[in-house]
């Protein structure tokens, strides 16, 4: 079987979880791979604690089920660390990316178990400083596709700003700011190697 | 399909029309309805002003109408309702028992 | 050539419905069909089409409307699920009784309750019977081409009957997945243009739809809609045969995965047959021969082919993602039971009732049902027939 990819995103109803899922498979995509890209669905309540899936494999995809073992495990909102096993099946040779202002290091101490390498990203302050507003699944799509390196990461800038372009083709400022926001976290996690 | 076909009760599956739908027009004219008749209108010609008030209620077409004038009735459409007695202003029309 | 492209199973049943631009689409939303008549007239209000939109006030008025348009001579098409497909029930048999070629994407949902919107088959389960061809998608690539193909065969002269072209609500109506689309000009070609011979706006030839019928005559009007549904096989592969020259993809009655020489076996509808195809090469890897039959065509029941597939096969399982509540299976435990009874040596055959109300169906799952199976082999003992996977029970087990 060929190298297939699985993830699994935690975030809260509203914030773009699986918006980010589904972005990650469009781009995944645009690369030519096989890819899914599915919310779990339940009752509809912003605020609530919700998941999100992509497999990505240079096969074919058959199976139609949720992802139990991930190997990468992305958390759009710290909150959830307390409230949700967030790293339950995860791969001992994955990671656990997670939107934060803390240090890898801190989030280890507090939580211990996460048996993975754990990857940061200030994305609050990241979406702030380049889009004005709270945004956090862009920097956390950047942050998913560095450290997973499922793509080329000038590839996958190349095919986001054409994404963006079409998406914001009334909105041209919107680009930009959403360019910088993935450029800045691909940086910033560079920076932490 | 496209042509009238006669359905009675000899007729196959194979030859009924799809889901008994009746792919022509005017065929109400080989529907007899006068067969379940019990009481029937009788014409009375001399006491007929020609008002026509009677043709149009009838509900089937027992009531020919021909140059402005009614004629007498044409008892295979007529069902025995009565309408056509009910209706007439001048009694030219009478229920009788249907022997 | 073919056009890659990315869409969830929602997406795909709409971009079909905007290539083949049908006459007119009545529907009312629900759970999880709703994107479908979303996007699609999203496509009416951009001009991509020019179907006559019909939003209606439930999904009885969708279906009645559906009925007067296809019989007016229109090409009539809608999308439902679950509740919404329970509500058209009375008008499912109007449908099909008058030989009105409507198709239907039904997106499988549960039929409450307890209430749930997440996918099993117990709402178009539920309408096994109403005279309607059932056609099942294990994923956005089959319901895009089932969805193409249907429409030739329900409206073959030799068939005349409606369809619903199904795919599991969520699971593969909201992934969104890789696709192969046909260009538009092939599909429209393809699906041709919708000659009915007669029809209520033809003013050449005026007709009445719908009349009373009476104990002499009905029974011979069931005896022919029985016969277009027979007829619903032959001409569904003769169907697939044409629509694999414009998509290259081969569809039959069902699919066959590494069923030749299998001694285990399971017969499985709709996206858990992706999952369980990927079960059945794990196993093959550790040597067991297993196999399984993905079910396309449940109405009509392509039973003597079935038979044929699976008589030597030693110990079978018909998984069910719904109830039937007859205390012995579901309804495809039943149609197999009886598809496999005229062999000589028919299999050894256990029902499992599974993933109700869209409770995750993993690999695992999957491989555990195959090594009951085998467990049977192995003992000669079949034990309970009727059985349920995956449930959690007092004993632990």
């Amino acid at each position: 079987m060929s190298k297939l990819t699985e993830i699994r995103w935690h975030g809260r109803g509203g914030q773009g979880a699986k918006t980010a899922a589904l972005l990650l498979a469009d781009v995944a995509f645009s690369t030519g791979m096989y890819v899914q890209g599915f919310p779990e669905y339940g009752p509809e309540r912003m605020g609530a604690p919700i998941t999100a899936y992509n497999r990505i494999s240079e096969d074919k995809i058959r199976v139609h089920s949720n992802i139990y073992e991930p190997n990468y495990v992305v958390v759009v909102d710290e909150s959830l660390l307390e409230s949700v096993p967030v790293a339950k099946g995860l791969k001992k040779d994955g990671a656990i990316i997670i939107n934060t202002a803390k240090t890898p290091e801190e989030i280890k101490s507090n939580y211990p178990n996460y048996d993975c390498r754990i990857y940061t990203i200030d994305a609050k302050e990241i979406s702030e400083s380049t889009l004005g507003k709270y945004f956090p699944n862009t920097p956390m799509l950047a942050a998913v596709v560095k450290v997973s390196k499922l793509m080329d990461e000038n590839r996958f800038l190349e095919e986001m700003k054409h994404s963006f372009e079409h998406k914001f083709a009334a909105k041209p400022n919107v680009i930009e700011g959403n360019m910088n926001a993935l450029i800045m976290t691909l940086r910033r996690l560079d920076d932490d190697k | 399909m496209t042509n009238k076909i006669n359905i009675d009760e000899t007729i196959s599956w194979q030859q009924i029309t799809p889901g008994g739908n009746v792919c022509a027009s005017g065929n109400s004219e080989d529907f007899h309805t006068g067969d379940w008749r019990t009481i029937k209108p009788v014409f009375i010609a001399d006491k007929c002003n020609q008002c026509l008030l009677c043709a149009p209620v009838c509900p089937d077409m027992a009531i020919p109408v021909k140059d402005g004038k009614r004629g007498d009735f044409i008892y295979e459409y007529c069902k025995g309702c009565g309408i056509c007695a009910k209706v007439c202003p001048v009694k030219a029309i009478e229920m009788k028992a249907d022997n | 050539m073919s056009i890659r492209e990315r869409l969830s199973g929602n997406e795909a049943i709409a971009f079909a419905m905007k290539q083949i631009n049908p006459d007119v689409v009545a529907a009312f939303p629900i759970t999880p069909s709703t994107e479908i008549p979303q996007y699609f007239s999203q496509y009416v209000a951009d001009g991509q089409v020019d179907t006559e939109f019909v939003p209606v006030e439930s999904e009885h008025s969708a279906i009645s409307a559906c009925v007067g348009s296809q019989a007016a001579g229109a090409r009539t098409m809608t999308a439902t699920s679950s509740c919404g497909l329970a509500l058209m029930h009375e008008i499912l048999y109007i449908a099909a009784s008058n030989r009105l070629p409507i198709t239907i994407a039904a997106i499988n949902r549960a039929l409450s309750g307890p209430i749930n919107i997440n996918a099993d088959h117990s709402d178009t389960m539920g309408s096994r019977d109403s005279g309607w061809i059932q056609i099942y998608s294990e994923n956005n690539q089959e319901a895009y081409d089932n969805f193409i193909q249907a429409l030739k065969i329900v409206e073959h002269k030799d068939v005349q009957l409606p369809a619903m072209v199904c795919q599991d609500g969520f699971i593969t109506s909201h992934a969104v997945e890789n696709i192969e689309l046909i260009e538009d000009a092939k599909v429209k070609e393809f699906v041709g243009e919708y000659n009915p011979e007669c029809y209520l706006l033809n003013e050449k030839q005026p007709m009445s739809v719908g009349p009373y019928d009476t104990p002499s005559y009905y029974l011979e009007h069931k005896r022919q809609q029985a016969e277009g549904m027979k007829n619903a096989k032959i001409v569904a592969l003769e169907v697939a045969k044409e629509f694999e020259k414009i998509s290259g993809r081969k569809y039959g009655l069902f699919e066959a995965y590494k069923l030749e020489d299998a001694e285990a076996a399971i017969v499985i509808i709709n996206s858990t047959a992706g999952t369980a195809k990927d079960a059945v090469d794990k196993m093959r890897n550790e040597g067991k021969k297993v196999g399984l039959l993905k079910i396309r065509l449940f109405r009509p029941f392509p039973a003597e082919e079935i038979a044929e597939a699976l008589k030597h096969v030693k110990v079978l399982a018909a998984m069910d993602k719904t109830e039937s509540f007859s205390s012995q299976g579901g309804p495809l435990g039943a149609e197999i039971k009886a598809a496999l009874y005229h062999e000589e040596k028919s299999p050894k055959i256990v029902n499992y009732i599974y993933g109700l109300g869209g409770r995750d169906v993993k690999v695992e799952d999957i491989s555990s049902v195959y090594e009951d199976l085998y467990e049977i082999l192995a003992t000669g003992v079949t034990g309970e027939t009727y059985r349920y996977l995956s449930v959690r029970n007092q004993e632990g087990k």
